[in-house]
């Protein structure tokens, strides 16, 4: 798609400038995932210098070191005993023969049994002297995999910290060789709440996101290519590696209900994020340019008001909306009173009536948010730039499309797409709202049932916690959430017009 | 002044006025819509005459039975200790997170090292993935150690609090403005990293801490996914969402508790709410913040 100039683009008309600009967007998605494709390429090259860098260097210093650094080798902390900072020798000595002694006595026997998962079903075996068959545990996949996993990680870890310990001890060979002495262990304790104060300050907080965020997800993606579901939970019933089956089966469109569901809900979540996230966008800024409109009195009140009711909490307000619009509802009720309706109408058991209606609630929780950021940015917007504008002649329509919301667009796009992100995992107000409504047969996938509403976040809660814990599935779909929000943040990325560079507030 | 101008003037004024009187009575019908559910909620806690769903908002009978009925307890509704369970949960993930928040959003703003940019691209994609995800497995390893069922407060402090320093966001954008100068006179004063951490920013940060510690203390109150996950239908181990919404989740309970639900959440909603008005002022400076650094 050619760029056109800026006098042709200026010749163009309103519709045929936003065509021309969608069709410059569609044009560059190409070019932007070969940029991926590159941008991946780049990242692999990197890490295998990498790689490559540190090999060398070990092997360098393996034939140059000192003596010292040449049994640290072998024995971690001998660089660091022997130039006299024994806390960190005697660290790396620990750490050795944990890691040694964890090994050999349990890490691994989980390790071993990595590949197939466990051989050992449980079974029932024979006792003589209960003269009965007792069942026998054999082997549990979960542990396997968990256990093992986490041996896997201890020894990548070792292999890091071993490392460190070589690079350690000829960082003294050369401390030494300078005429200074190697760093003694008050100094390394000053460091901490100093030069090294950022370690200090991220060792909890990081630890916390590799225990309970990094692992577990590491784990699920690896859950994705087992058969781990309730048939198969691991103790009772083995599973094993099944490499892509699980995506296959999403994928194929022969399996009837599963891609089917799939797709539905792929589509429906992504329509809803697009609706939630734009209806509530523009209907904040209205609300908040007629609270901060010049003559209006009392805008504490006004604003205060909507800023009081995003105090209650959410999910208060969802249940009672959601048990309001029910069939015995009070929504429902009144209409019958007034005559519109003849008998019970159950608003969630109706798909379109059930998605304007979330979205419409949506709308109602989300909009006193929105209006306090949009009235934070709109009191920065220049006052002049209006005067002016109003000196052209232009009109309050004029001015809202032209002025404020370029520079709101301008500002909040990084908002926008967390927010988006964000609608696209919104639990709650889908969930809290249509969580009783009725399913879709055609939606059903074994044991859990999706209804029209569903989201992807709300359907891998109704996969994992539904009749036959589909484990499997749900890794899937989470992956695949990670993918579609992944891909979004980097088109929008790159297409937003700066870049922000950090750096420039301080 | 001719008679010209004076009689477009009047126009001029005219025409404001009545696009005040709009814009007025616009706002009025907003604000009615946005508190009636409220009103309808507090008036259908106070009916006597039934438990169940009618087609009326105000009470026949006005009654305080169904905040009785929530406090004295049956093998269904365990009201108390819901709400007790949320409160401990919120005070210590209140306690917690901002710490972690403000390790994180410190070190990464006013330090650099070397794995600087790589761990806070690592936080955004780790991000990406649903929290829920990696919840089948930490449901598995924390019921192994007895935090999920009768013990789900625990497990539930540490799923919440455990991760948070990835909401690190806002919290940075705030020190990114404080100016670096006032880091570097200290240090050269002499003072150590961590002296100007505690002697110089954590006073000057005083909004943002404290709009950190809002919304952690408010976010439990709201989580459904993790908390139902975690507390497993046992009915001791619910927050006060779980709770409620397993007290109305079926047409027989919802016909005897509706109206309880409704006091349950009048009596949830007067304390956050309150709180909340009285730290208004952070949260506002937060979210506007944080939204226009992203």
């Amino acid at each position: 798609m050619e760029k056109l100039s800026w006098i042709e683009y200026q010749e163009l008309g309103t519709l045929q400038r936003i065509l021309y600009n969608i069709r410059r967007f569609l044009a560059a998605i190409p070019a932007f995932f070969v940029g991926i494709g590159k941008a991946i390429g780049r990242g692999v090259k990197t890490a295998v210098c990498a790689v490559g860098r540190e090999l060398r260097d070990l092997f360098m210093t393996l034939i140059k070191g000192s003596w010292r650094t040449k049994i640290s080798y072998l024995i971690m902390g001998f660089g660091n005993f022997t130039c006299g900072q024994i806390v960190r020798g005697a660290a790396f000595l620990l750490f050795e023969i944990v890691f040694i002694w964890y090994t050999v006595t349990i890490g691994a026997g989980w390790m071993s049994k990595l590949d197939t998962l466990g051989d050992i079903a449980a079974g029932e075996q024979y006792d003589p002297i209960l003269d009965t068959y007792v069942r026998v545990a054999g082997d549990d996949s979960f542990k396997i995999l968990l256990f093992g996993g986490l041996s896997l990680v201890f020894c990548i870890a070792a292999v890091i910290v071993w490392r460190m310990n070589i690079k350690q001890s000829s960082e003294n060979d050369e401390i030494i060789k300078s005429g200074k002495r190697p760093q003694n262990f008050k100094a390394d304790i000053h460091d901490l709440v100093d030069a090294k104060f950022h370690k200090t300050l991220l060792a909890v907080p990081l630890l916390g996101i590799l225990l309970f965020t990094v692992l577990p997800i590491v784990f699920m993606i690896v859950v994705a290519f087992t058969n781990y579901d309730g048939a198969h939970d691991g103790f009772s019933n083995l599973f094993t590696w099944v490499g892509w089956k699980n995506f296959g089966e999403l994928f194929n469109t022969t399996q009837s209900n599963l891609n089917y569901a799939f797709k539905h809900i792929l589509g429906w979540t992504l329509t809803w994020a697009f609706f939630a996230t734009f209806s509530n966008y523009f209907l904040g800024i209205v609300v908040a340019l007629l609270i901060n409109k010049k003559g209006i009195k009392f805008k504490k009140v006004w604003r205060g008001i909507l800023v009081l009711t995003s105090a209650v909490p959410q999910f208060i307000s969802l249940m009672y909306m959601s048990k309001l619009f029910a069939k015995n509802g009070l929504i429902s009720g009144f209409l019958q009173q007034v005559g519109i309706l003849d008998a019970p109408f159950d608003f969630w058991g109706n798909a379109t009536s059930a998605r304007i209606l979330v979205i419409a609630i949506n709308i109602w929780i989300g909009i006193p948010y929105l209006m306090l950021i949009a009235t934070g940015i709109l009191m920065n917007i220049p006052e002049d730039l209006y005067e002016s504008a109003k000196i052209d002649g232009a009109n309050a329509v004029q001015q809202f499309v032209k002025i404020t919301l370029p520079y709101m667009l301008f500002i909040t796009g990084p908002y926008l797409l967390t927010s988006f992100i964000g609608n696209i995992n919104n639990f709650n107000v889908i969930f809290l709202l249509t969580g009783g409504a009725i399913s879709d047969p055609k939606l059903t996938v074994g044991g859990t049932s999706a209804t029209d509403t569903d989201l992807l976040i709300t359907w891998l809660y109704k996969i994992t916690t539904g009749a036959d814990s589909n484990y499997k599935l749900a890794s899937v779909v989470g992956i695949l959430i990670f993918i579609v929000v992944a891909v979004l943040s980097l088109i929008v990325y790159n297409v937003l017009p700066s870049n922000k560079n950090e750096e420039d507030f301080q | 002044m001719s008679e010209k101008t004076s009689k477009k003037l009047k126009s001029l004024k005219r025409k404001t006025m009545t696009g005040n009187i709009i814009t007025y009575v616009i706002l009025a019908i907003i604000s009615i819509v946005w508190l009636i559910p409220f009103f309808m909620i507090v008036l259908e806690s106070f009916r006597g005459e039934t438990t169940m769903q009618v087609g009326y908002v105000f009470p026949k009978e006005w009654s305080l039975k169904n905040y009785a009925a929530l406090f004295a307890g049956s093998d269904v509704v365990k009201y108390p200790k819901w709400y007790l369970n949320t409160l401990i949960i919120a005070i210590a993930v209140a306690i917690i997170q901002p710490i972690m928040v403000l390790c994180v959003s410190y070190t990464l703003s006013r330090t650099r090292f070397a794995s600087r940019k790589l761990l806070m691209n690592a936080m955004l994609v780790i991000g990406m993935f649903p929290g829920f995800l990696s919840m089948i497995i930490l449901y598995k390893v924390l019921s192994s150690l007895g935090l999920t069922g009768t013990g789900a407060i625990w497990g539930l402090i540490l799923v919440y609090t455990a991760s948070s320093g990835m909401g690190y966001y806002v919290s940075k954008g705030f020190f990114d403005t404080v100016p670096k100068s006032l880091d570097e006179a200290a240090r050269v004063d002499g003072a150590t990293r961590a002296r100007v951490l505690f002697s110089i920013i954590i006073p000057m940060s005083k909004p943002i801490i404290i709009y950190t510690i809002l919304t952690a203390f408010m976010s439990p109150w709201g989580d459904f996914m993790f908390a139902s996950y975690i507390a497993h239908n046992t009915s001791e181990g619910m927050n006060v969402a779980v709770g409620l919404n397993n007290m109305i989740g079926s047409a027989s309970s919802l016909a005897a508790h509706y109206t309880e639900f409704c006091a349950g959440g009048v009596l949830v909603a007067i304390p956050i709410t309150i709180l909340f008005m009285c730290l208004q002022k952070y949260y506002v400076e937060g979210v506007t913040g944080g939204a226009v650094k992203g």
